[in-house]
């Protein structure tokens, strides 16, 4: 699992003048579910390409199983990539299509019918063997288009959004398609999208990219729960970004009100931008008829200040049911919260507002634009 | 929505029944009727006279050849457009498209200059000091004619069917493992089978049916089978031999669209598993 099975390293990529990847250096082990996520441009799929082969990259190298394939032509390439908008033969059957890459390699006609018949049981589209690709629904064409990448038995699998052009529950249906199509084979899946939930649902390692940089590597919780910089914390999921200072190790101001936290080494008196998750900020009506100063309103504030010494106080100024949970903005100090909840509280309602200790990431404020895209320096 | 009134398409039909339907139906009644109007084989089966049928070899044989030359020199050309820069593309398809917006009898009187016993080819060669060519009144004038007449026919839909093919469909070929051969011959080639047919049949019909560029750069020594039936109808006066041959042409050309028809579905699924 920890072997390096493919290592980018210094890729430097521009088009026309504009430069699409600065410096990106990345390594991929063997058997990983590694997904590139990032907004449009960030050069998420140009690195997939230069893995794929249908681009060179400026300067860098790409290491392959410890060999230099930078120079290498795609179909010398131990990898095949599933395309966004499936790429199939429109001229050839399905079984025809599947066997493309075996034809090519001349293998023979009875061991490219099992190969045929083998990975169409894989995407569970047994008997379409001569059907035309036009004459299948989009999940079922992206289905093909894995079997036809697979049935060549390469070392990793390129995907580039392949579930792009499908609708929500087929999206969601192909996603445990992919992983269990993955945990079969064993072999590494390279994924890119700019769906978060996606890239959350599937991988084992997310590399968060923007600008052509990377922005972050880690696992989904990592990334969810540790976001390094604003951008990745607004990228993945919702989420309040306020600035904060931070006064001392574990002790961070917000909006003049003093929370205990977790986090250490940020210095003092230091501004730095604060994320707290929507679902992690905590609500408890402040009991008004009552008073304060009342047994009622002490003790609602006790049960606050138990989460965490700080807190805040603020009115509910929107509410929208989500299903699982009501969503709400809550205006304090000038800022509107956005809050995630399963208890429901009316619009209006005044509320005391707190946050665990290890709920709150502080992150370093961008000092200039070039590090607001970096972020990562060693990986 | 509200369905469109069908009488939008009244004078759609009005032309079609009025100047096809019609003259179609004329040109049958003549052709399997004689002079008194009664029913007969005769204007069909004098095609069969040696020199009828002379003039048919030839006309297959010059407009064969014409679409197999205009099919080699624009597939090449269909591709290197195809992989040429915007507006390299607009500046080369113009060079083919914007002769064709001058009247065709003119261009093909041009060729008719060009070729003649003292024309501009033959004062260049002569410059030359290479031995002159006497093309002109031959069927090597004819068969050059129609493919410079025709050659834009043959160039779009090859070029339309190759724009067609998405660069991710060729991104898969090779990434795959075929090389650009391998690609073309497996991809490229059968995607563009239909856009081929289509030039074969818009170069094949008006070259087998041509009598213009026949008549100025054959002469009158050279008789395309177009050039019979227009004398039948423009000199000799008889309508009813003149439907009988057109009938006949009409049946070859059903045939060879037919043949190519079937061809192509044999393209569409050859190499099955």
């Amino acid at each position: 699992m920890s072997t390096k099975l493919i290592d980018l390293q210094h890729i430097t990529k521009s088009f026309d003048g504009q430069v699409v990847l600065d410096d990106l250096n990345l390594y991929i082990r063997e058997n990983e579910f590694l997904t590139l996520l990032g907004p449009s441009g960030c050069g998420k799929t140009t690195t997939l390409r230069i893995l794929g082969g249908f681009e060179k990259p400026d300067t860098g190298r790409v290491i392959f199983d410890g060999k230099d394939i930078t120079d290498l032509a795609p179909n010398k390439r131990q990898l095949n990539t599933v395309f966004q908008k499936y790429a199939l033969f429109t001229h050839m059957t399905i079984a025809e299509n599947i066997a493309f890459g075996l034809r090519i390699r001349k293998k023979s006609e009875a061991y490219i019918r099992d190969k045929v018949s083998y990975a169409l049981k894989l995407v569970n589209l047994d008997g379409y063997e001569n059907r035309m690709p036009d004459s299948l629904s989009g999940g079922q064409q992206q289905r093909i288009a894995i079997a036809r990448a697979i049935v060549n038995e390469p070392k990793v699998l390129l995907l580039d959004e392949p579930l792009g052009a499908l609708d929500l529950k087929l999206r969601q249906d192909m996603q445990y398609e992919l992983i269990r199509l993955k945990n079969e084979l064993g072999i590494t899946f390279i994924y890119v999208t700019h769906d978060q939930e996606e890239a959350l649902t599937m991988s084992d390692t997310i590399v968060v990219m923007n600008q052509g940089y990377i922005q972050q590597i880690g696992t989904p919780e990592d990334i969810y729960n540790e976001p390094q910089n604003a951008f990745v914390a607004d990228f993945i999921g919702d989420s309040n970004i306020i600035d904060a200072t931070m006064i001392q190790d574990r002790l961070v101001s917000i909006q003049g009100v003093r929370f205990a936290c977790v986090d250490t080494g940020f210095g003092t008196d230091r501004p730095v931008d604060v994320v707290i998750r929507p679902e992690d900020l905590k609500l408890r009506e402040i009991p008004e008829d009552a008073g304060e100063g009342s047994d009622a309103y002490e003790e609602a504030l006790n049960r606050v200040r138990k989460i965490n010494p700080g807190y805040l106080t603020g009115t509910v100024s929107h509410l929208i049911f989500k299903g699982v949970h009501y969503e709400m903005e809550v205006q304090s100090g000038g800022y509107d919260w956005l809050v995630h909840s399963t208890k429901m509280y009316p619009v209006g309602t005044k509320v005391f507002m707190s946050v665990d200790p290890f709920d709150i990431q502080i992150m370093h404020k961008p000092e200039s634009e070039d590090e607001q895209a970096v972020g990562v320096e060693d990986i | 929505m509200k369905k469109h009134s069908p009488l939008l398409s009244g004078p759609y039909l009005v032309w079609t029944a009025a100047f096809i339907v019609i003259p179609l139906l004329m040109i049958v009644f003549y052709g399997l009727t004689d002079k008194n109007g009664a029913f007969t084989w005769e204007n069909v089966a004098s095609m069969g006279t040696p020199e009828r049928m002379k003039a048919l070899v030839l006309s297959l044989i010059l407009s064969l050849t014409a679409t197999a030359i205009c099919l080699v020199m624009a597939y090449p050309l269909a591709l290197i457009l195809t992989n040429m820069k915007i507006g390299a593309t607009a500046f080369i398809t113009s060079i083919f498209i914007i002769p064709m917006w001058m009247n065709s009898l003119l261009r093909i009187l041009a060729w008719q200059t060009l070729l003649e016993r003292n024309g501009v080819i033959n004062q260049f060669l002569e410059a030359l000091h290479l031995p002159k060519q006497y093309l002109l009144n031959t069927p090597y004038a004819i068969a050059i004619g129609m493919i410079y007449d025709f050659l834009p026919f043959m160039l779009l839909p090859i070029y339309n069917a190759l724009e067609k093919i998405d660069q991710n469909v060729l991104d898969a070929a090779y990434d795959l493992g075929a090389n650009k051969l391998q690609t073309f011959w497996k991809v490229i080639f059968p995607l563009t089978i239909p856009g081929m047919i289509s030039g074969i049949i818009m170069v094949f019909v008006p070259a087998l049916t041509t009598f213009v560029i026949s008549d100025f750069l054959g002469g009158s020594k050279v008789l395309l089978i177009g050039n019979v039936i227009e004398q039948q109808f423009t000199q000799v006066g008889d309508w009813n031999v003149g439907s009988g041959l057109s009938l006949v042409l009409m049946i070859f050309i059903l045939i060879s669209m037919a043949l190519m028809q079937h061809y192509d579905k044999g393209g569409e699924t050859a190499g099955l598993i």
